[in-house]
């Protein structure tokens, strides 16, 4: 397999994020302290760039580089333009926050862009070796950053807990893809898939290693009952990271379920389905439960993301391309209202304040009403109230569950969804109808304001006109 | 001779030694890292064992990569270990219990 120089072409989204990871590195060394704003100003640059790169790389059609162990098709047009998006607002709504705890540094951003890039690779893999070296890219970089303040307790607690059960999910998964390879004697997704379609579930090895592979997904997702690092990591890390690890990361696992189960595994779809579904409803269970109990809006939000991996299994293990498409549409829109979520968070935490608790957004409303609109927008949007986009998202993977026959899953799912709603609800009260605690004025750059806003606002605008995701959804599975 | 099930069950008995290890153990952090350094050797013992009698050297390719990372997995475990002994002043799993609800 010799090199070709246009496998670089397609490469260049990821070559762009590479570039601006390396440049902010060495170019922090020769800043002064009162000029690390530069860092940020390289940094969104770049991630403006990559923006444009996806775009001029992106099309209708398929190409794979280096020997096939690298794909671009539609869906990763798409799901890297979700990715780079997400990480772009995580900068511009953690700028203020990270300063005023002297955590704004070079080191925050490289790796930020090194997890970005981890991200990239794992959405384009077409062979388990690249997706391998993409998630733990993104693992490690993840790792480091949730101890990322180096003083916090929580933080180091929370770091140590998610890399010894990172670590654990990534040992199942290669003890899965060790039982996939034994099976089918190679690592790319085309050469699986081949045997897997000759084969089957007669292969009681694949089916093995099958297993092995969905848990190491579910603990990626943090899927019940692999979710146990989710509400401790969300907890202990500082705002903006949990921001960017709730959001970013989500997308990039469906990338990662969509690669393994869809295009390497589809043969033993009747096997994975009913694994998806016992996840699911356990998921969906356990997440809208017993987010109900907490009082840490951190850990609250932690328990909602379990609770909306269910959701997304859900489509996934339709095992058609409407199911594929709700899913891949629930992931992004999702990701969008998890940042949003986290950005409102972030903000409100000022200097010497973190909005920790469920009390900290008392009369929200009062300090800061446009903020206050923002957050009740994103929060009937999570809980699923038309027309936000979150209605939509759960309406689609609903229907792929209901056109598949299997009703009782999908009145399961409302009903949960319905729990589910009274601890977003509870959280519109406090902003507009409890008494604020603190009165200080809520101070924030501009760009964050406008951030927030574009945000809030395309929940609300993506949910009255779904057609345009929708399409670009629908186009990553045709065929 | 040794026979591919005999590797796969070392294999499988390391693996499983490890997994029980990280959850049974609440004593010390560093025997985690052991555990899971152990278990990604269990799964290089497969990937290599496949690889022979596959007649198929990517498998022992893949055992590179997974060994790299092992060592960029271990260095960040140690790191995090560094900073939460020097926050908290101890390393006992039992006392890891700050965060819950």
């Amino acid at each position: 397999m010799p090199f070709q120089t246009e496998d670089l072409f397609t490469l260049l989204p990821e070559l762009v994020v590479l570039v601006t990871a390396c440049v902010v590195l060495v170019v922090d060394l020769y800043l002064r302290e009162d000029q690390k704003q530069t860092n940020h100003t390289l940094t969104v640059l770049g991630l403006l760039i990559t923006l444009g790169a996806i775009g001029l790389v992106g099309g209708s059609d398929v190409t794979t580089a280096f020997g096939g162990t690298y794909i671009r098709d539609p869906m990763s047009d798409l799901l890297k333009g979700a990715v780079v998006l997400v990480t772009l607002l995580t900068f511009v709504y953690s700028s203020n926050y990270m300063r005023e705890r002297n955590l704004w540094v070079g080191e925050y951003h490289v790796l930020i862009l090194f997890a970005l890039l981890g991200m990239l690779i794992m959405i384009s893999a077409n062979g388990f070796l690249t997706l391998y070296l993409g998630l733990e890219l993104l693992a490690l970089c993840l790792y480091a950053l949730v101890a990322f303040d180096r003083d916090s307790k929580g933080g180091a607690e929370a770091a140590m807990k998610y890399f010894v059960l990172g670590a654990l999910g990534s040992g199942m998964l290669l003890y899965g893809i060790s039982m996939l390879y034994g099976a089918t004697g190679g690592f790319d997704f085309p050469g699986i898939a081949e045997v897997v379609g000759r084969e089957g579930a007669d292969n009681k090895i694949l089916v093995f290693g099958l297993v092995f592979v969905i848990i190491g997904i579910a603990f990626k997702f943090g899927a019940v009952p692999f979710h146990m690092w989710a509400p401790d990591v969300y907890q202990g890390a500082p705002m903006p990271v949990v921001l960017f690890l709730s959001s970013a990361p989500k997308v990039a696992a469906f990338a990662m379920a969509a690669r393994v189960l869809i295009d390497a595994l589809a043969g033993l779809q009747a096997d994975w389905s009913e694994i998806l579904i016992i996840l699911s409803v356990l998921s969906m269970g356990v997440g809208n439960v017993v987010a109900i109990a907490q009082s840490n809006i951190k850990r609250m939000l932690a328990y909602s993301t379990i609770s909306h991996v269910g959701f997304i299994f859900l489509g996934l293990l339709a095992g058609n391309a409407d199911g594929y498409s709700a899913a891949m549409f629930y992931a992004v829109v999702y990701a969008l209202m998890s940042a949003g979520a986290f950005g409102v968070l972030v903000m409100i935490s000022q200097k010497g304040l973190e909005a920790e608790n469920l009390d900290d957004l008392k009369g929200l409303g009062e300090r800061d009403p446009w903020l206050a609109a923002m957050m009740a927008i994103l929060m009937f949007s999570m809980a699923g109230v038309p027309p936000m986009v979150g209605f939509i998202a759960k309406l689609l993977v609903l229907e792929a569950v209901v056109d598949l026959g299997l009703v009782w899953l999908a009145i399961v799912a409302v009903v949960f969804s319905i729990v589910g709603a009274f601890y977003y609800l509870r959280v519109v009260k406090m902003i507009y109808f409890d008494k604020p605690e603190v009165t200080t004025p809520i101070v924030m750059s501009g760009s964050a304001r406008l951030a927030i806003s574009a945000n809030g606002l395309a929940v609300l605008l993506v949910g009255m006109f779904p057609a345009a995701l929708l399409s670009l959804c629908e186009a990553a599975f045709v065929g | 001779m040794i026979a591919l099930s005999d590797y796969l069950l070392l294999g499988a008995v390391l693996f499983s030694i490890s997994v029980a290890g990280i959850f049974l153990n609440r004593k010390n952090v560093i025997t985690l890292l052991m555990c899971i350094e152990l278990m990604l050797l269990a799964v290089n013992m497969n990937f290599v064992a496949f690889s022979h009698f596959l007649g198929d050297a990517s498998g022992q390719i893949f055992v590179f990569f997974i060994l790299t990372v092992a060592a960029a997995e271990a260095a960040i475990g140690l790191a995090i270990l560094v900073v939460l002994f020097r926050n908290r002043g101890t390393i006992n799993v039992a006392d890891l219990d700050m965060l819950k609800g």
